[in-house]
């Protein structure tokens, strides 16, 4: 109840930022009033924000913002203290991580975290744990489902790292791969779930702009042919502005803003949160 | 009186543990490792003390002050000749050789004074009676628990007001940026292992004036002990060793009176399990999260 | 292309695995016909193979799962305590010795797997050191009970005294004629049958490198390598880390009975001390002087390190010094950067292979 009443107290600016193809289909996130403590410190207030099926969403906003806690409380990694997460239309109450993403909220980390001993093929397996089963006891006795779903996930993995052109690097340890590539490979392990909320963590830190055009090209590609809405931490604006269809700025955990690309340019709240800070212009 | 008498014993074992537990809590806490050596460095210290005492007839302070020397010694060679050139290595491969510098004490012990036990002299005798004679109290642990506190205390005010304290704190929170800060960090860690070494050689002593059989592998179980004891206070913390030291000893004091000698050790680990179940980081530990 | 290598690779390096087992059980087995094993070394063999399983098995607990366990003994332990009662109870009942002897170690197997279930539920929720401290406060009880019991076998079945108070004998067993005591309390499993043999051993090696390198080419296998190279992102895939964690600690510690079943019934007798802190030590050495992760390494290891002090007996009090300095200097070789570089140019040979090795 007592959400709600916050909720009431500060109006926020009800206009869904819903693509219209994706009008009337059950959105594939909804938070209401998503809030987190840690000892008394707000990290994110009264969290509001939709997203449609098939949208390009950002969540920007200055470091410390809380951006990444947005996601870990997406993925469950932390317990919001308030609000109701929804993922396409079902409660997300008392789930698990692990729940989470058999429920189709798949991510990458802004520290890249990669199995780096494993090979690329084998992240991009793991990936697929839960979507390509059989028992512990065919696995060790190799019994023909065994055999039979590990080609179908040596299949599943090679057409999943096509996508950025990374068949080559299959046999590969993930920890020796340059840095774009493991970011690219991180992407191809979320997908590798299935996800239908994709959310990349600052997806082109440390990318040249090639590499970056490429990565814009690559996120709009993965929507339309996978179908799912995607939601990314992103300080470079370039790539925010030019890809996102729905913008959240989040300041001192609060949203100060939401909007289109140009709405958000010119709000001068969030002129005000740069300010100083010249990440705005990328 | 009964329960009075198993509580001071359990105290006065408890002190032992907490001794060996603050060595032990120390050098994990700034160089992050398991020594498992540290029960052995015990057993060094107690033959020292009753060579000391019973083949050159020195006073009992005397041999306490020989075995401190010894085990300082002792204890800084092994981090110079073994732990050392592992600085960079995985916590394992440290916990592996620290196992092979403990093997290599024991059966040095071994060759040196053989495998028959001693019977460690006692260099304080006597017991304080009270009640009647039904409650008598040993001096030995009197002194055990007196000793325990005073060097708790010490450690203490070592750690929060010295130079050479606060930089052993620095190094066990960042070796990296400790060292930025110009702190000698090969040097600090050579300390710690010395005061930890001193501190085992006091344990030793104390140890062997409870239970006077002496024998290679007499720090053995006490080092697991302590071990156990450190862990359940909260690895790294100095209050923490203290009181999960005396703690352990209590109950494996009552477990032995109450419940079975045979299962006071079951009693003790149970107990330690049950703790860690609900605390992770033991009593007094933090608990720090991964970062996401 | 790569791909297809890596594959291969692997797959080869398994082949290896077992085909070096096998080679070497046919060159003792001939050995030993030929009368080239003295006395000693026969005695060997058998502890030899319990021990190469216990190695791979704590490999996977160590090596691939990433959780130092100290406490693996204790398994080896319940299965050898549960193998020999099983065995001598059943030795009217079942007189070929070899289908006692199966049953013996599948009931061991079975036993240190629900051991293993159940104390893996508490120890699996902690992490690193404190995960360690309690894998060796169980093995200390599962010593410490196993220290209680009497255990007798007569016409009516199993009699099993829970002795904690240390007041009880065999005598109380009140065992009816012709029954006999199997366990004796801190004296440990007296008058035990030996049934073990070599090629038993060499069949239970066998079985775990199946089970053990089956596993980690599995689903189940590569979830349990990915917890251990990040847990965080393995979850966040929807690997449920608690189950695929308690998995590879099950098969572990089944191994691990099935190991002890076999050493329990190589000896008539054998106390619960045998099974303490050191022995799991002892087997960890192995696991890390092996390589983590590393199977014939553990193999390798086992074998020699287990040996190593027999060989070492002519220098009688000195070979456990000697092994102490060995694994000390073998620690920091393989270690530290300085000296190993010293050691590779001393050994160009050697250089070369661990230049390819590194590619």
């Amino acid at each position: 109840m007592k959400e709600f009443q916050k909720g009431k107290m500060v109006p926020m600016p009800s206009t869904a930022l819903i693509p219209e193809r994706d009008l009337g289909k059950i959105p594939v996130l909804e938070c209401i009033h998503v809030g987190i403590e840690f000892g008394g410190l707000k990290a994110v207030e009264d969290f509001n924000f939709t997203i449609g099926k098939t949208e390009i969403a950002g969540l920007i906003g200055p470091n410390g913002a809380g951006k990444t806690t947005v996601f870990n409380l997406l993925t469950r990694v932390y317990t919001p203290t308030h609000g109701t997460i929804m993922i396409d239309g079902q409660d997300t109450k008392g789930k698990t991580t692990v729940q989470l993403s058999k429920m189709g909220v798949a991510r990458t980390f802004q520290n890249i975290r990669l199995f780096s001993d494993m090979t690329v093929e084998d992240n991009v397996r793991v990936g697929l744990h839960n979507r390509m089963k059989y028992t512990t006891a065919s696995g060790i006795l190799r019994l023909p489902s065994y055999w039979k779903k590990e080609k179908e996930s040596h299949e599943r993995a090679m057409e999943l790292l096509s996508i950025f052109d990374m068949q080559d690097m299959a046999g590969l340890k993930a920890g020796n791969l340059p840095y774009g590539a493991q970011r690219r490979l991180e992407i191809v392990r979320a997908l590798a779930t299935e996800p239908k909320l994709l959310l990349l963590d600052e997806p082109a830190a440390g990318m040249n702009p090639n590499e970056t055009g490429e990565l814009m090209e690559n996120i709009v590609k993965i929507r339309d042919e996978f179908q799912i809405a995607v939601l990314l931490i992103e300080h470079d604006m370039k790539l925010v502005m030019g890809i996102c269809e729905g913008i959240c700025v989040l300041n001192f955990g609060k949203i100060i803003a939401k909007g289109t690309a140009e709405e958000i340019q010119s709000n001068p709240e969030v002129i005000k949160a740069y300010l100083g800070n010249n990440s705005m212009e990328g | 009186m009964e329960f009075l008498s198993y509580l001071i014993s359990g105290l006065s074992l408890g002190s032992v543990y907490a001794i060996i537990a603050l060595g032990y809590t120390m050098v994990y806490g700034i160089a992050k490792m398991l020594n498992f050596a540290h029960g052995d460095v015990i057993m060094v210290g107690g033959y020292i003390s009753y060579i000391a005492v019973s083949y050159m007839g020195l006073p009992g302070w005397v041999s306490v002050i020989a075995a401190m020397v010894v085990c300082t010694v002792l204890g800084v060679l092994i981090e110079g000749l073994a732990y050392k050139p592992l600085r960079a290595a995985t916590s394992l491969a440290v916990l592996i050789t620290a196992i092979g510098v403990s093997y290599f004490l024991q059966n040095s012990a071994l060759l040196i004074w053989g495998a028959n036990f001693k019977t460690y002299p006692s260099v304080i005798s006597g017991t304080l009676n009270l009640f009647d004679n039904r409650l008598s109290i040993p001096y030995v642990s009197m002194l055990t628990v007196v000793v325990c506190i005073v060097i708790m205390v010490g450690l203490t005010l070592f750690t929060s007001k010295t130079k050479m304290g606060k930089a052993m704190r620095a190094c066990s929170e960042d070796k990296g940026a400790a060292q930025l800060m110009g702190i000698n960090v090969n040097r600090t860690i050579s300390v710690t292992f010395a005061i930890g070494s001193a501190l085992a050689a006091i344990a030793g002593v104390l140890l062997c004036s409870s239970f006077p059989i002496l024998k290679p592998t007499t720090g053995s179980m006490p080092g697991i002990k302590a071990f156990t004891a450190a862990v359940f206070g909260g690895i790294g913390s100095i209050p923490g060793a203290f009181l999960g030291g005396l703690l352990l000893g209590v109950i494996e004091s009552f477990a032995k009176a109450y419940i079975s000698t045979q299962l006071a050790n079951t009693v003790v680990f149970a107990v330690l399990i049950i703790v860690l179940l609900v605390r992770p980081a033991g009593l007094l530990g933090k608990y720090v999260p991964e970062k996401v | 292309m790569k791909k297809g290598l890596k594959i291969n690779k692997t797959a080869t390096k398994d082949y290896i695995t077992y085909l070096v087992v096998i080679a070497a059980f046919i060159i003792i087995t001939f050995m030993n016909r030929g009368g080239m094993l003295n006395k000693r070394m026969q005695g060997l063999l058998v502890p030899v193979c319990c021990y190469i399983v216990m190695a791979i098995s704590l490999n996977l607990t160590v090596g691939i799962m990433g959780e130092l366990s100290l406490g693996h003994a204790g398994f080896m332990s319940l299965g050898a305590f549960t193998g020999v009662v099983v065995s001598q109870s059943l030795i009217t009942a079942i007189p070929n010795d070899v289908i006692r002897l199966v049953i013996s170690l599948a009931a061991g197997a079975v036993v240190a797997a629900v051991g293993g279930f159940l104390i893996g539920l508490p120890v699996l929720r902690l992490r690193g050191d404190y995960l360690a401290i309690v894998t060796l406060a169980f093995g200390e009880i599962i010593m410490d009970v196993i220290n209680c019991l009497i255990v007798g076998h007569d016409s009516e079945g199993l009699h099993v005294i829970f002795n904690f108070r240390g007041d009880k004998t065999v005598a109380d067993l009140n065992l009816a004629e012709g029954g006999s005591a199997i366990i004796k309390g801190a004296q440990g499993a007296v008058g035990t049958k030996t049934i073990a043999t070599f090629t038993a051993g060499f069949i239970i090696i066998m079985i775990t490198l199946f089970v053990v390198l089956n596993f980690v080419r599995s689903r189940s296998g590569r979830a349990v390598l990915a917890i251990r190279d990040n847990r965080i992102a393995a979850e966040s895939v929807g690997v449920d880390v608690m189950k695929h964690k308690m998995i590879a600690f099950v098969i572990s510690t089944t191994l691990a009975g099935m190991a002890g079943a076999l050493y329990g019934l190589n000896f008539n007798m054998i106390s619960a001390d045998k099974f303490n802190f050191n022995t799991s030590i002892l087997v960890l050495v192995f696991v890390v002087l092996g390589g983590l992760g590393n199977i014939l390494g553990s193999i390798i290891a086992a074998t020699v390190l287990y040996i190593l002090p027999e060989v070492l007996r002519g220098l009688q009090d000195y070979r456990m010094l000697i092994y102490a300095v060995v694994l000390i200097v073998v620690m920091i070789t393989t270690n530290n950067p300085k000296v190993r570089g010293l050691f590779l140019k001393i050994i160009p040979k050697r250089n070369k292979t661990e230049g390819g090795e590194a590619q």
